[in-house]
């Protein structure tokens, strides 16, 4: 191998300053949310212990905490299940043109880019219009999916772009049928990427605060209830809630990533097979 | 033949332009309504006044708003384009083992999928009054009193942004530098480029459409956000979409419209003219 120029060296301590400022507060309030009961939102720590922890489970001692975390987390699999499914068969539409489909691309990238708050604000007047009460599964939940239904369709764009679509063929030769090609063909090859984007379309909506302030409704979501309490907390107890919350956000990552190794892997392991029997 | 294509194209698209359709045309449509309706302090009322645009176009509160929502998306989009490239470019030429590539690329990925409102928070303890920055500089001896313009302040807002904001520079960046063909780079150094020559003539230019998908990314959040200018600066500052969020808090409905009806006209604008110089569609 050849030897690394100076730039990597300098590059190196570049990357390692980035990776740094990127997870250094966050394990900062990780230390402090383990603050003794006198602490406070700063160095030093006054002691060690969970208090804090303990203290976010009291009743009445901040908002409904559990009750909004239920909710952010059902919404967030309503949402993954809603995003998967239309982004794949979007995807699996713009894979040949249609009249409209330049359209409705254009369309799907506005909803990127349009501010959060129009939407917020939009679908919050359009249920007073109608009379309708605002509440997270309904207005909260088509609001999301503006937001986590154009990252699913970038990631199949992504996908098919990159297909081949010799599978297909010759499993239609065989005479499978379009659903056989489909199920068996496409979406195992596809399979991870469908994984990614259960991944950002239950994590974009579990952390999603601006799409849901107009239109949650009386019953908050766990992004709208944190937020409320750093208006007026300034005790360690919100960094309690944020260890958390970014814990279980973290463990749920780790959980799709194990699932895509561990299908990439079984495969591996299948094609070694037939190899072996071939 | 024609009709069929179409016709599958269209149910499986269904849904998506349903979802659309329904939450976010419909919504604007309502916007752009309601931005030419009137209020009183309790309800809005029906009509068809152009006074909300009146009051925001000859307001100097709103040409103030504006000019600092772009100084933001000014600011942001240098630091976040400079650090995105480094990283990007370290990530795709200096890595060698592809294992290695993902993990990084990974770990720049993590904190994008957690909360913002927490990522925000955590700010607190380091740029805080008596935070980390400040102990470090007293006692350093660089200051005798605590610096206050750390946190809540211009600083603050900026510096979060970039902190929540820079894997939207990251990503399409290393996607667009992972499909430039190697042996271009080869030829380059075969023919006596130096590394600096090879970073400016060879993979600059071949990065460019990553460059403008992040600048899209990062310039519409920028531009959209009211949550981190609100939280961030501690009330002390305002972007356009804190003007909105203000009137929604009041009640103010039609005014609220109006100024989102001319804040999506501009970044309709700015994204329109950007996406004319890259195909997303080729480029991911």
């Amino acid at each position: 191998m050849e030897p690394r120029p100076r730039s990597f060296y300098a590059l190196t301590a570049f990357f390692v300053l980035f990776v740094i400022f990127l997870y250094g507060p966050t394990i900062t309030i990780a230390i402090l949310s383990f603050q003794g009961p006198q602490g406070g939102l700063t160095f030093p720590m006054n002691g060690v212990s969970t208090y804090w922890f303990h203290n976010l489970f009291e009743q009445q001692a901040v908002g409904d905490i559990w009750g909004s975390f239920r909710r952010s987390f059902a919404l967030g699999l309503m949402v993954m299940v809603a995003t998967v499914v239309i982004s794949v068969m979007a995807g699996l539409a713009f894979r040949k043109r249609f009249r409209g489909s330049a359209a409705l691309f254009y369309l799907t990238i506005a909803s990127l880019v349009i501010p959060s708050i129009l939407v917020s604000l939009g679908v919050g007047l359009i249920f007073d219009r109608f009379g309708l009460k605002v509440h997270w599964a309904t207005s909260g939940f088509g609001a999301q999916l503006t937001w986590t239904l154009p990252f699913g369709l970038l990631v199949m764009f992504a996908v098919f772009n990159r297909f081949n679509p010799s599978y297909e063929e010759a499993a239609r030769d065989q005479g499978a049928s379009a659903w056989q090609t489909f199920a068996h063909v496409v979406l195992p090859i596809i399979f991870p990427s469908v994984v990614g984007v259960a991944l950002f379309g239950f994590s974009l909506s579990y952390d999603e605060f601006a799409r849901t302030l107009l239109t949650a409704g009386s019953y908050n979501t766990l992004p709208l209830e944190i937020f409320g309490m750093t208006t007026n907390v300034t005790k360690p107890v919100i960094y309690a809630l944020g260890t958390l919350t970014t814990a279980f956000s973290l463990l749920i990552i780790g959980a799709f990533l194990l699932a895509v190794w561990i299908t990439a892997r079984r495969r591996a392991r299948r094609m070694a097979s037939l190899a072996k029997a071939g | 033949m024609a009709v069929s294509r179409n016709l599958q194209g269209w149910l499986l698209a269904a849904p998506l332009t349903a979802v659309l359709a329904g939450f976010l045309v419909l919504p604007i449509l309502t916007i752009f309504i309601v931005s030419f309706w009137q209020a009183t302090e309790f309800s809005i009322i029906p009509a068809f006044s152009l006074e909300n645009y009146q009051f925001l176009l000859t307001s100097p509160v709103t040409y103030q708003v504006f000019f600092k929502t772009f100084v933001y998306a000014a600011l942001v989009w240098g630091l976040t384009l400079a650090i995105g490239f480094t990283v990007a470019y370290y990530l795709a030429f200096h890595i060698r083992s592809e294992a290695t590539r993902m993990v990084l690329f990974l770990l720049c990925t993590i904190p994008f999928l957690t909360s913002n409102i927490i990522r925000m928070i955590s700010w607190i303890p380091f740029l805080g009054r008596n935070g980390l920055a400040n102990q470090a500089l007293m006692s350093l001896g660089i200051v005798d009193a605590p610096v206050e313009w750390l946190l809540y302040s211009d600083f603050s807002v900026v510096l979060a942004f970039v902190h929540l904001n820079t894997l939207f520079m990251i990503t399409p960046i290393f996607n667009t530098m992972m499909r430039i063909d190697r042996s271009l780079v080869e030829a380059a150094r075969d023919n006596g480029a130096s590394g600096w020559q090879i970073l400016t003539h060879v993979i600059i230019p071949l990065s460019k459409p990553g460059i403008m998908i992040g600048t899209i990314f990062v310039l519409a959040l920028v531009m959209g956000d009211f949550i981190t200018v609100r939280f961030m600066s501690g009330s002390q500052s305002a972007n356009v979409g804190r003007l909105i969020s203000n009137d929604i808090a009041l009640l103010q409905y039609p005014s609220a419209s109006a100024t989102s009806i001319v804040l999506l006209a501009v970044v309709l604008l700015i994204i329109g003219a950007l996406m004319r110089f890259v195909n997303i569609r080729k480029e991911l």
